[in-house]
């Protein structure tokens, strides 16, 4: 047993059986961040705080909600909307912050692929990082059936449809998914479940190994640079700030990480007061109705590119596109063969296929919204088949790019 | 020994699982409710009714013997006999937006209050917007019954050879 | 070195608009048909020439086998002859009152009603007169006199008898133009009336019951039960609700919902009842959304300070 005095100060007490002081030493004063980095690198406690804002308004809205086919509508539009004070708040806190954290979850992921930072160790932070956008997606998916309305109810029937596997034809799964042959009652409940309960906790526990992936390989930066962190460590602690090209975690990064989320919140507020229509369609103020069918049923936003890579191909096709598109990015450390971990920028063919992706993925989200008809399904279908073939000419193009 | 304890843990999770999966399964009162079983021979003839299934309107019209005799090849495809009886079965909305189409017997034809789609007696599209004939639903004929839900050999055919969805 | 923050941002900003023009804006503009308004001006119908008078417009709307022989006048001391239910089973709907008609209602559009409803409503594709199908209303064939002043004097009086327009409130707009189709359940409107509350359940439930009753009927008339607008405002916004109000087959050729006839002013009040029902918060989160503006701006400026601070040290 270890040996405990008398403690001098609530701290003394705490630091003998927590080691606090130590944690804070490894977690923030003593965590050293490269100082090369500019105001993306700032998106990880933007996604904190908007996961925050999603965790404290969902709350709220859960005291209120009721997860029931004949109320669930009314407990949203009324009850929250009307009768609860600052109800309508919290829901439009909860739809906006929704929408916003996939934006920032994207900017997020360009920045990690542009500046090569998923290599050198970095591949769990990667890999970490995919799993928190698919259980995002999931969350987001589960969140958006709970108001049962027109959109929640047609894109719940559409959705879990793709689970039947096209020529497959698998309803039984689809059947198992839904507890019953159409969304209904044990639908709604079950996707009540994993929104409030199991989806949050594994979102929770994955935000926590992300966070711990980050911690031995430390934080990439904006040139590409080999930082010896524990010879720049030491020119910081012998005063050297300027010199050192690292900073503390707290409160140096902290600080222009604060500053970014100031600056974000100015922009999220005016989404959530002004512009929110993005992010709570209008069609789902429309009572859930399985006899009529919506004119126009697509996805959120963040969705689309994938939707579209579904959409343009047969079933089968369609469903082995889609697939792809889902683990590809994963993949991602491994299919980049070249031994460079900077910025897209100096790498060649890279950049090219970089830029080349990401407007690929803009035009598959704006055809995805479209209707599938004449020119528009013709772009869709390049631009989808643009996106398998970038990804399969990764390996061949990052294979001869010289070490810079 | 701790593999065997190990294998003994594995076992209890994986029995775990099996409630886990069957919790989730549609409830013996969803599943009764899935598969409707209608009694053919009590339809009158020209005469529209319509029948719930899986929470979607079902139309049944028993043909007229004129209607038998002025049946085109393309409205005998869609043809359902049972016993000696011809049927007009669909799932009773109108396939632009879903709404549901009502039916006019002076007309022998159907009318979408929506927006103006028309259907004739046999389910096909006589005015637009609609873009298919009605939808037949998944059906097997059991002597002078029909089960909805089921997958028959007629209903097979049908799908087969694109008639239906 | 050179410091690229700015250059990044634009990037950023760049492709973010740019996305959400597509999948916003451009996505809507094709998906949904773009109605102009023609600011309630029915430029169809045919001008009332003549000055009317109220004197014989009394007359004529009040006289026997008129008007009120289905609509009331509650205003006037004239009630209906059949509850709501009763002339839902005789009409299909129950004929408005007529107490504020000549102010929610535009006066042409009243003048051309009274001689050719279905023509005036634009249901002639329901009520076609070649084949044999009539509007449960009356067309006005003229009482033996110069019959396009006989209408202009009903106009006239009906005018005389209602409201100053600005008087019309949302609710008595609503009601009147809209509400013995649609209910308005977050309201507490029912096709009938709004429901009051009873202190026993029977009698709640044998309100209801009128209510299914009424709704039946009206069912069988409009093909299909008119849906409940509480929550239209935020579903389908008010440009869409204004113009549908002006001219219903604009933007679905060949419904069954009527033009209503209302006039522009009494379409806002009607746009303000459906706010009222659907987005009452609406003032609270322009005020409150205001202020948190500026105080998120505080906390921008404040978080700038401090990093200046602690970064003076590190540059």
């Amino acid at each position: 047993m270890a040996h405990f005095t008398k403690a001098t100060s609530v701290k003394d007490w705490l630091n003998q059986r927590l080691a606090i002081e130590k944690v804070e030493k490894v977690m923030a004063s003593e965590y050293w961040i490269p100082k090369n980095i500019n105001f993306l690198w700032a998106m990880g406690m933007v996604l904190a705080i908007t996961f925050a804002l999603l965790l404290v308004s969902g709350i709220f809205l859960l005291m209120y909600y009721q997860p029931d086919v004949k109320d669930a509508f009314y407990s949203v539009n009324f009850t929250i909307m009307r009768d609860v004070d600052y109800g309508w708040l919290w829901r439009h806190v909860h739809g906006v912050a929704a929408s916003v954290v996939f934006l920032i979850i994207y900017i997020h992921m360009f920045t990690g692929i542009y500046y090569g930072s998923y290599k050198k160790g970095r591949e769990m932070i990667w890999v970490s990082g995919m799993l928190l956008f698919v259980t995002f997606s999931a969350e987001a998916f589960s969140g958006y059936m709970l108001p049962w309305g027109q959109m929640s109810y047609w894109a719940g029937m559409v959705i879990t449809n793709i689970f039947s596997l096209g020529g497959l034809h698998l309803d039984g799964l689809v059947e198992w998914i839904r507890g019953d042959y159409v969304p209904a009652q044990a639908f709604l409940t079950r996707f009540f479940m994993l929104h409030v309960l199991l989806l949050p906790l594994a979102i929770m526990g994955l935000i926590g190994l992300h966070f711990a992936a980050l911690r031995i390989p430390h934080v990439n930066n904006q040139d590409g640079e080999e930082v010896d962190f524990d010879a720049e460590a030491k020119k910081y602690l012998a005063g050297d700030k300027a010199g050192s090209k690292v900073i503390r975690f707290a409160n140096d990064f902290m600080s222009k990480d604060l500053m970014v989320v100031g600056f974000f919140l100015i922009f999220f507020f005016y989404l959530v007061f002004f512009q929110y229509g993005f992010a709570l369609d209008p069609v789902n103020f429309d009572p859930a109705d399985g006899l009529k069918t919506p004119a126009h049923i697509y996805p959120e936003w963040y969705f689309l590119w994938s939707y579209e890579i579904l959409r343009p191909f047969s079933v089968n096709i369609g469903l082995l596109a889609f697939g792809f598109a889902q683990v590809i990015f994963v993949l991602l450390p491994w299919l980049d063969r070249s031994p460079n971990a900077v910025p897209a920028s100096r790498r060649g063919a890279f950049s090219v296929w970089f830029w080349l992706l990401l407007i690929d993925m803009i035009v598959l989200t704006a055809m995805g919204k479209l209707p599938p008809e004449g020119m528009f399904s013709t772009i869709g279908l390049v631009a989808a088949v643009a996106f398998i073939l970038l990804w399969v000419a990764l390996p061949f193009i990052t294979m001869n790019e010289k070490k810079v | 020994m701790g593999k065997a304890f190990g294998a003994v843990a594995g076992v209890g999770a994986v029995a775990s699982l099996v409630a886990m999966k069957k919790t989730w399964d549609p409830l013996p009162s969803v599943k009764a409710a899935g598969f409707t079983t209608l009694d053919m021979t009590i339809y009158p003839e020209g005469e529209l009714i319509t029948e719930k299934w899986r929470g979607k309107p079902i139309f049944v019209l028993k043909k007229t013997a004129a209607m038998i005799a002025k049946q085109t090849e393309s409205q005998k495809a869609r043809d359902i006999v049972v016993g000696d009886s011809h049927f007009m079965i669909a799932i009773g909305l109108c396939t632009h937006l879903g709404c549901i189409p009502a039916y006019i017997p002076a007309d022998e034809s159907f009318l979408c209050a929506c927006h103006g789609g028309m259907f004739n007696w046999a389910g096909e599209v006589t005015k637009v917007p609609p873009p298919r004939a009605f939808d037949i639903p998944p059906f097997k004929i059991e002597g002078t019954s029909l089960v909805l839900g089921e997958v028959g050999p007629e209903f097979q055919a049908m799908k087969d050879s694109g008639i239906t969805l | 070195m050179k410091n690229k923050e700015p250059l990044i941002l634009v990037v950023v900003v760049a492709f973010t608009l740019l996305t959400y023009w597509l999948v916003e804006p451009y996505a809507h503009s094709v998906m949904h048909k773009h109605v102009e308004s023609e600011h309630f001006a029915y430029a169809d119908l045919k001008p009332v020439a003549k000055t009317g008078n109220v004197a014989s417009g009394k007359e004529l709307v009040t006289g026997a086998a008129a008007c009120t022989g289905c609509h009331s006048i509650e205003k006037e001391g004239m009630p209906a002859a059949m509850d709501a239910v009763s002339a839902a089973a005789s009409y299909g709907v129950n004929p408005p009152d007529l107490s504020n008609a000549g102010a929610i209602y535009d006066a042409k559009f009243l003048a051309n009603l009274i001689v050719n409803p279905a023509h005036a409503l634009k249901v002639e594709h329901k009520f076609d007169a070649a084949k044999g199908q009539s509007h449960p209303m009356t067309a006005f064939f003229g009482a033996g006199g110069d019959a396009e002043q006989e209408v202009a004097d009903m106009v006239s009086y009906l005018q005389s008898i209602a409201v100053k327009p600005e008087e019309v409130t949302p609710k008595m707009a609503y009601e009147n133009a809209c509400g013995r189709c649609h209910a308005v359940s977050y309201e507490k409107w029912t096709q009938v009336g709004e429901k009051p509350a009873f202190k026993f359940e029977k009698e709640s439930l044998a309100f209801d019951i009128q209510v299914l009753e009424y709704q039946e009927h009206l069912t069988k008339y409009m093909g299909k039960l008119p849906p409940d607008l509480s929550m239209y405002i935020r579903s389908r916004g008010e440009h869409f609700i204004s113009t549908f109000i002006e001219n219903p087959q604009a933007h679905l050729e060949g419904t069954a919902m009527p033009r209503v006839g209302v006039t522009a002013e009494a379409a806002e009040k009607v746009i303000e009842y459906l706010e009222d029902a659907g987005d009452t918060k609406r003032h609270e989160r322009e005020s409150l959304g205001k202020s948190v503006l500026i105080y998120s701006v505080i906390f921008a400026i404040f978080a700038l300070l401090w990093k200046k601070q602690v970064w003076k040290d590190l540059h």
